[in-house]
């Protein structure tokens, strides 16, 4: 059924299940093969690509669009897998058009980059549906390595120990793997539970024990990861949500985005998630706009992002400001939330000051404030790294809050190595994390190949 | 604007664009559509004895594609008519009756004795027809029979029947020739020697299209099995190109009208054509890809290209690019050249200098102080025209003259004057 004025403040079920569908479907179909091959006509397969060089995994995006160009998609997919082995789910989630899209050598001449991320999901679709395993493990080399966290970096780092004849460990949180892949992305371009076959796909080269629902700090600890396993690596992701610090924070209707994204990633039922009538989101960042797309597209009317800073200082992309308003999302700048107002323990509305940046990128308050009604506030103002678990019996060097790795992803700590968010100086993109992931398990299998140390399980 | 009218051997017709003889002039009702679309002219499809010829009920044509599925080249394995002589000439004297004023030219191919050619002759020229044009190009199917290419690919036969068609009719004589040969000169000289009235080439090129790797077998196929087929299209244009010139510019043929055929796709291609010597031209397979529409194209294009030249009629620029055709021993040594890259325009993709390197004579960079920059180096360059053949911009390296200073390769100082190989002091039959 249509909204009507009758509605009340906030209520599941806004739209039909036609809409739902309509709203949930693709954002951008997979290509059939006709287009992948017109679209990889394009490429001129340069000498050494700048898109391959701008991809974090340096995946040889030159030689995979030739293959399928020449018809041969699983090369292709195999190609991609080999520096990338969630190469399905980064053609969906990538910022490409920051990436390899905005290098591209037709962006500068033409304006209209060749469609990398699009022809690698076409390359690599397949081969996860039929479950193409590219790699053999080498045989048995006796050694343990305990993965902390099945996110991006933790299964790319359990992969290609696999690959290297590790016997592998994983423990996560959740229930799923998959971290972010399968709780934080936006349904639409995750669809068809590709995070959770994409992590099977992964899993499926063997040699894998995964161990879901165990917490690290509560059910383990790090020394007995240290001790039990030839090598550790922590995969953490970025557990803590940063809070706005205002006073009301806790009424009901003020969330924390990402928890409202997991509840949606899980949902097999759209209708039955809570949705406002009038949504305020704060904060500038992939995980806002996500989170204003998605609750418009549930049937809000009135979906308001709010930037405490300018447009250009948005981290999320100018492709997905763009998306989020021609999804009907308003967006206002420069303007900082200050005090919550609640109706009966439920928030009601959000007032906001005006901010203005100086040359100098400091960010004021102006004098002006204004008022938005809101039936529910979405904070995405970032995520934090929760260090207490593992630092407060181990000495693990942090920076910037975060852990201190080097280029080999080796913490400071003998035998422990880390990847993906919950490390300093990354880029918080899934395929970074995946980099991360791979050469620390190279990194690893040097090293364990090499120490001679006992390995017991 | 520029007078697009031809007259080839006396037959005339108000465009130079003729539709070959293939399945767009197999019967009335094409030439019809042909006609009223605006085609100059046709060679109606090739005529032989009762009892007709038979096709296979399998796949007559195969194709191969660029990246984007444009059709750039084209085989075939149809054979001559396959419908009753009679049939044939009674449409042809329709059409001709009906217009006046497009060539009608016919194909014929029967078996080679003269008998067999002094019968056929009055009942075309009792059509009416312009002219006729014999089919010794055909390499499938028929040349198995004696015919087609089969008596294209032995001068002496050239002659011998194109001998006999001057002397049992007045009709103009045109000899279709088969590029299957290794000189193609020797079968012209031949039809010139029996008194043909032109030459038209080329008919289509031995080809297998691709092979079906399932199933082992050429593609396409007739129930498994395939057979060499005649290639044509776009992809075939070069080859004819220069066979035209050969025979344009061979003293022995001297003046002998040539009807150009071959990949004939677009107004240019048709101008290039006419510029190496041909009096008019013949399309197939643009028309069976696009249908008869694109004469349209081709007359507009044509036209206006001449207006912007300044020739009002076809004369004036047929054969002019003949005298630049020469022998490899005649070109300039002294003529210098180097790439230039255009800056502005490079996109910096590189592949000028991955080929020059891998492939050349390393003469293009590929950093500049450390970045992206693709920049000719001189002291290495040959002038060899790799770079500007692969760049993916129209314009981007250009091959620059060097007429003054020292040629920073070699180290010698530019000499403008001509001298070629008959001279040069490394060939050891220099004069």
């Amino acid at each position: 059924m249509a909204p009507t004025n009758q509605t009340t403040a906030i209520q599941s079920g806004r739209l039909t299940a036609r809409q739902y569908d309509k709203n949930f479907c693709d954002l951008h179909p997979l290509l059939t093969e006709k287009q992948a091959a017109a679209e990889a006509g394009r490429c001129y397969f340069c000498f050494d690509a700048p898109c391959m060089n701008a991809c974090p995994t340096t995946i040889d995006i030159a030689l995979f669009i030739r293959q399928i160009a020449t018809g041969d998609t699983k090369g292709s997919a195999k190609t991609i897998f080999s520096q990338n082995i969630m190469g399905a789910m980064c053609a969906r989630v990538c910022p490409t058009e920051q990436l390899c899209e905005q290098v591209c050598v037709r962006h500068d001449s033409e304006q209209k980059p060749v469609s990398i991320g699009r022809l690698q999901r076409y390359a690599t679709e397949n081969a996860i549906i039929e479950n193409r395993q590219f790699f053999d493990r080498k045989p048995d080399s006796g050694k343990t390595v305990a993965v902390v966290g099945a996110g991006p970096a933790g299964l790319a780092c359990a992969h290609r120990l696999a690959m290297h004849g590790h016997q592998v460990t994983i423990l996560d949180a959740k229930p799923k793997p998959g971290g972010l892949n399968e709780y934080g992305i936006a349904t639409y371009k995750a669809l068809d539970d590709i995070a959770a076959r994409e992590a099977e796909y992964i899993l499926g080269i063997g040699n894998i024990e995964v161990h879901y629902q165990k917490t690290l700090g509560q059910d383990y600890t790090l020394e007995s990861l240290r001790s039990n396993y030839g090598a550790v690596f922590l995969g953490l992701g970025m557990a803590g949500v940063n809070q706005l610090g205002l006073d009301n924070e806790n009424l009901s209707g003020v969330i924390n985005a990402v928890d409202y994204i997991a509840d949606l990633r899980q949902s097999d039922d759209y209708a039955t998630l809570s949705t406002p009538e009038r949504a305020v989101i704060i904060g500038g960042g992939m995980t806002a706009i996500d989170m204003a797309v998605q609750i418009k597209l549930l049937g809000s009317r009135d979906v308001t992002l709010v930037y405490r800073r300018d447009q250009n200082a948005m981290k999320a992309s100018p492709y997905e400001q763009e998306l989020a308003q021609t999804k009907g999302v308003n967006i206002i700048f420069n303007a900082s939330p200050k005090r919550l107002i609640g109706e009966n323990g439920a928030v009601s509305s959000i007032e906001f000051v005006r901010t203005k940046t100086a040359d100098n990128g400091q960010l004021s308050d102006t004098d002006e404030t204004f008022i938005l009604d809101a039936d529910m506030v979405f904070k995405a103002i970032g995520q934090n790294f929760n260090a207490t678990p593992i630092t407060s019996d181990q000495k693990l060097n942090l920076k910037n809050h975060r852990l201190h790795v080097d280029d080999n992803r080796r913490t400071s700590l003998e035998n422990v190595w880390a990847g993906g968010d919950c490390v300093s100086d990354g880029e918080d993109l899934t395929v970074s994390a995946v980099n991360d992931g791979r050469i620390a398990a190279i990194d690893i299998d040097q090293y364990l190949s090499t120490s001679n140390k006992k390995e017991g399980v | 604007m520029a007078d697009l009218s031809a007259d080839f051997l006396g037959i005339r017709s108000p465009n130079p664009f003729w539709l070959a003889s293939a399945p767009p002039t197999d019967r009335e009702v094409n030439v019809e559509r042909a006609f009223q679309a605006g085609w100059g002219g046709v060679v109606w499809k090739t005529l032989g004895l009762d009892p007709h010829v038979v096709n296979v009920n399998g796949p007559r044509y195969g194709a191969i594609y660029a990246a984007d599925r444009h059709l750039i080249g084209f085989n075939n394995i149809e054979l001559i008519s396959d419908r009753p002589l009679d049939v044939n000439l009674h449409e042809i004297t329709a059409i001709k009756k009906k217009w006046p004023d497009r060539a009608v030219v016919v194909s014929l191919m029967v078996p080679c004795d003269e008998a067999s050619w002094t019968s056929i002759l009055p009942k075309v020229e009792a059509t009416g027809a312009d002219g006729i044009e014999l089919n010794f190009g055909c390499p499938h199917g028929m040349s198995e029979r004696g015919m087609g290419a089969a008596v294209g690919q032995v001068p002496e036969y050239v002659g011998m029947v194109a001998r006999w068609c001057k002397a049992n009719t007045n009709m103009p004589v045109i000899v279709k020739l088969t590029p299957n040969i290794t000189d193609i000169r020797s079968p012209a000289r031949a039809a010139n020697d029996g008194g043909a009235d032109a030459v038209s080439l080329i008919n289509t090129i031995n080809s297998i299209v691709s092979v079906d790797l399932d199933n082992m077998a050429p593609y396409p196929n007739t129930d498994g099995k395939g057979t060499h087929g005649g290639y044509c299209g776009p992809a075939v244009k070069p080859i004819a190109l220069n066979m035209v010139a050969e025979i344009a510019r061979d003293p022995e043929t001297l003046g002998l009208p040539i009807s150009g055929i071959g990949g004939i796709s677009t107004w240019r291609d048709a101008a290039e054509f006419m510029a190496l010597g041909a009096g008019n031209v013949q399309v197939c397979t643009a028309a069976m890809t696009y249908g008869f529409k694109i004469i349209e194209e081709l007359t507009a294009g044509l036209s206006n290209w001449m207006d912007d030249q300044g020739y009002t009629s076809l004369d004036q620029f047929v054969g002019k690019a003949v005298p630049n055709v020469t022998d490899w021993q005649y070109l300039n040594l002294n003529y210098i050249t180097k790439a230039k890259i255009n800056q502005d325009l490079c996109t910096k993709c590189g592949r000028c200098h991955i080929v020059c390197e891998d492939t050349s004579h390393q003469a293009i960079t590929s950093q500049v102080d450390g970045e992206r920059h693709y920049q000719v180096i001189d002291e290495e360059c040959v002038g060899c025209n790799l770079c500007v053949s692969v760049c993916p911009v129209e314009n981007c390296i250009t091959l620059d003259q060097q007429t003054t200073g020292i040629d920073a390769r070699t180290k010698k100082p530019i000499d403008n004057n001509y001298a070629n190989w008959t001279t040069h002091k490394n060939n050891p039959a220099a004069v």
